[in-house]
C-alpha cells in the first residue's frame, strides 16, 4: 500500500512537470529546461523550510515563483530564437543551473541537501495542484490568451499580423510554465527529504517531453495521461526484472508508429465531452451548445 | 487620405523588390493594385503591415508615422489584412479563429482568465463569441462555425480568413489575392461581398489578377511592374494605358 502511494505521488509529481512543459509547448516554446526550473524550485522552497522554518504551503509557492522570475529573466533572450535553438538554450540553462547548485556550499553543494521536512500528505498536495491546473487549462482552452497561445504555436507571423503581441504571449507562457515546474520542484524536495544537483539532468527534462508526446500534445489531457501512465508501467513491469525498460522502449517506438498524435487526441476529448452531456442533458440544457460545456 | 506611401524602397539582399513607391489611398476608397507576378505588390502589403520594414521611405497612416511599428502595434491601429496562400489557424474552429481577429480589441489576461475576481471576463469572452458569429453571418457561413478550420474547401477557408480580418474591427483591409482558386460563382460571391465591405465605410486596398472582378469594382487602379509604379487612374483609364498594356502583353512589333 505504501509502495503504491509512493507511485502514485511520483506520477502526480510527473503530471505537474509535464503540463510545465506543455504550457509553453503550446506556444510553439520547446524547452529542455524544465528539470532546471523544477531544481530551483525544490532549492528555494527547501531553503525556505530548512533554513527560515516558513511553513510548506508558502514554502512551495516561493519556489514556484523563483523558477518563474529566473523564467522571465531566461525568457527574454529565449524568445527571439526558436525550434532547434531554443531548445539548445533550455538544454545550456538546465546544466548551468545544476553546476551552479553543485557549488554552493550553503545548500550542500554536491554533496545534496538533507534535511528537508517530510509531507506525508504529498499525495493530496500534489493532486490538489493538478486539479487547480486541469481548472486553468481547462479555462484557458476557451480564453482570449489560450486562443492567442494556440495561434502563436500554430503560425506566429500570421498571429502577429492580426494583433497578437507574440512576445508578450510567449513570455507569459514560458515563465507561467517555470511557475509550475518550480512547484512541482517545491513538492518534489519535501517528498523525498533530500534533494542533490544530480536528481534535475536534463534526461528528466527529455522524459518530461516524453510523458507529452506519448500521451498527446493537442490538449492538456495529454500530458496528464501520459506522464501519469509512463509513471506506472515500468513500476508495473517489475516482475519481468531488467527486461522493463526494454519493453517500456518497445512500447514508446509501438506508440508512435500506431498513434503519432499521442493517445489523447482532441476529438477523444470532444467525444467524452458530449457523451457526458448527452448524459446530463436535461441538466446543461440551459443553453449550452455543443464545445462550450464549461465555459459558463 | 488613410494611407500615405511615400517613395519607399525595399531591397532583399541586393534584389531591389520596390523602387522608389509612392501610393497614396483615400479615405473609404475601394483602391486595386495590379501588375504581373513578381511585381512586388506582395512586398508592398507586407511592408505596410509590418511583417518586414522599408529600406527607405516613409508609410503614413491617418497622418501617422508608421514605420518600426510591430505588425500587432500596426494591428491595433485598424490596419487588417488577409494572405496570398490562406493562413488560418488550421486545428482551430472556424469560430475560434475569427474570434482570434478581436484579441487586439479584447483585454482579458491569463491570471484574470483564471481567477475570474470579475464577471468582465466571460462578459468579454461572450461579445467577442457574438461579434465572431456576426461577422461569420457576414461573410455567408454561420453554419460551419464549429467545424475544424483546415477541414473547410479553399473558398470557405478565404471567407473565414476575410471575417477574421473584419473581426479586427479595421479601417482599412488589405486583400491579398483573394479570388486566387476559386470559381466564377464563388468569385461572383466575393466580389459583392468585397463591395458590401467598402460600403460599410471600410477603405480597401486590393491585390487581384481577376481583372473582370478588379475592373468591375475598383475605384482607382495602381499598376506595379518590375518594382515600381507605371500607372495609376480609374479602370477606364488603366484598359487604355499603353505601359499597362505592354507590361502585360509586351511591345507591339
Amino acid at each position: 500500500m505504501d509502495y503504491l502511494i509512493s507511485v502514485i505521488s511520483i506520477a502526480g509529481i510527473n503530471i505537474i512537470m509535464a503540463l510545465s512543459f506543455y504550457l509553453p509547448f503550446m506556444t510553439g516554446q520547446i524547452s529542455l529546461g524544465q528539470a532546471g526550473f523544477m531544481s530551483i524550485g525544490a532549492y528555494a522552497s527547501a531553503v525556505c523550510t530548512v533554513k527560515f522554518g516558513l511553513p510548506y504551503v508558502p514554502a512551495v509557492l516561493i519556489g514556484g515563483l523563483s523558477a518563474a522570475i529566473v523564467g522571465f529573466i531566461l525568457g527574454i533572450p529565449a524568445l527571439r530564437i526558436k525550434g532547434i535553438y531554443l531548445l539548445l538554450l533550455t538544454l545550456g540553462f538546465g546544466e548551468i543551473v545544476r553546476v551552479v547548485f553543485i557549488n554552493i556550499d550553503y545548500i550542500g553543494a554536491a554533496a545534496g541537501f538533507p534535511g528537508i521536512p517530510y509531507q506525508e500528505h504529498t499525495l493530496l498536495y500534489a493532486y490538489g495542484m493538478i486539479l487547480i491546473l486541469i481548472v486553468f487549462f481547462n479555462r484557458l482552452r476557451k480564453s482570449r490568451m489560450g486562443r492567442a497561445f494556440q495561434a502563436v504555436g500554430s503560425d506566429e507571423n500570421a498571429a502577429e499580423v492580426i494583433g497578437v503581441n507574440i512576445i508578450a504571449v510567449k513570455l507569459v507562457a514560458f515563465s507561467s510554465g517555470a511557475f509550475i515546474a518550480g512547484m512541482g520542484g517545491g513538492i518534489f524536495a519535501h517528498y523525498q527529504e533530500y534533494i542533490e544537483p544530480f536528481m534535475f539532468d536534463v534526461m528528466h527534462a527529455v522524459e518530461f517531453i516524453v510523458f507529452t508526446i506519448f500521451g498527446g500534445i493537442q490538449i492538456f489531457w495529454g500530458p496528464i495521461f501520459g506522464a501519469f501512465v509512463l509513471t506506472l508501467v515500468p513500476e508495473f513491469l517489475r516482475f519481468i526484472q531488467e527486461w522493463r525498460m526494454e519493453l517500456y522502449g518497445a512500447l514508446l517506438i509501438v506508440m508512435m508508429i500506431v498513434r503519432p498524435q499521442g493517445i489523447i487526441s482532441l476529438d477523444s476529448v470532444k467525444m467524452v465531452e458530449n457523451g457526458l452531456q448527452r448524459l446530463f442533458g436535461k441538466k446543461t440544457a440551459g443553453g449550452l451548445s455543443p464545445g462550450q460545456t464549461e465555459s459558463k | 487620405m488613410i494611407l500615405e506611401i511615400k517613395n519607399i524602397i525595399k531591397y532583399f539582399d541586393g534584389f531591389c523588390a520596390l523602387m522608389n513607391v509612392g501610393l497614396g489611398v483615400e479615405e473609404n476608397a475601394l483602391h486595386a493594385i495590379i501588375g504581373p507576378n513578381g511585381a512586388g505588390k506582395t512586398t508592398l502589403f507586407n511592408l505596410i503591415s509590418g511583417m518586414f520594414d522599408v529600406s527607405e521611405g516613409k508609410i503614413d497612416f491617418r497622418k501617422r508615422p508608421i514605420d518600426g511599428l510591430k505588425p500587432h502595434q500596426r494591428a491595433r491601429l485598424g490596419i487588417s489584412r488577409t494572405f496570398q496562400i490562406v493562413r488560418l489557424f488550421g486545428q482551430m474552429s472556424v469560430l475560434e479563429n475569427v474570434m482570434l481577429g478581436s484579441h487586439c480589441k479584447t483585454k482579458s489576461g491569463l491570471l484574470k482568465t483564471f481567477f475570474r475576481i470579475s464577471t468582465k471576463e466571460l462578459e468579454e469572452e461572450k461579445i467577442t463569441r457574438e461579434n465572431a458569429m456576426r461577422w461569420l453571418e457576414f461573410v455567408g457561413i454561420p453554419h460551419k462555425a464549429d467545424q475544424v478550420a483546415v477541414n473547410l474547401p479553399h473558398a470557405e477557408q478565404r471567407l473565414v480568413e476575410i471575417a477574421r480580418a473584419l473581426g479586427q474591427d479595421p479601417d482599412l483591409l488589405l486583400l491579398d489575392e483573394p479570388a486566387a482558386g476559386m470559381n466564377p460563382k464563388e468569385t461572383l460571391d466575393l466580389e459583392s461581398l468585397i463591395v458590401k465591405i467598402n460600403e460599410m465605410g471600410k477603405t480597401v486596398l486590393l491585390i487581384e489578377h481577376n481583372m473582370d472582378l478588379v475592373m468591375e469594382i475598383s475605384h482607382v487602379i495602381s499598376v506595379l511592374n518590375f518594382g515600381a509604379k507605371i500607372a495609376e487612374g480609374k479602370p477606364s483609364e488603366i484598359q487604355k494605358n499603353p505601359a499597362v498594356i505592354e507590361a502585360y502583353l509586351g511591345r507591339k512589333r
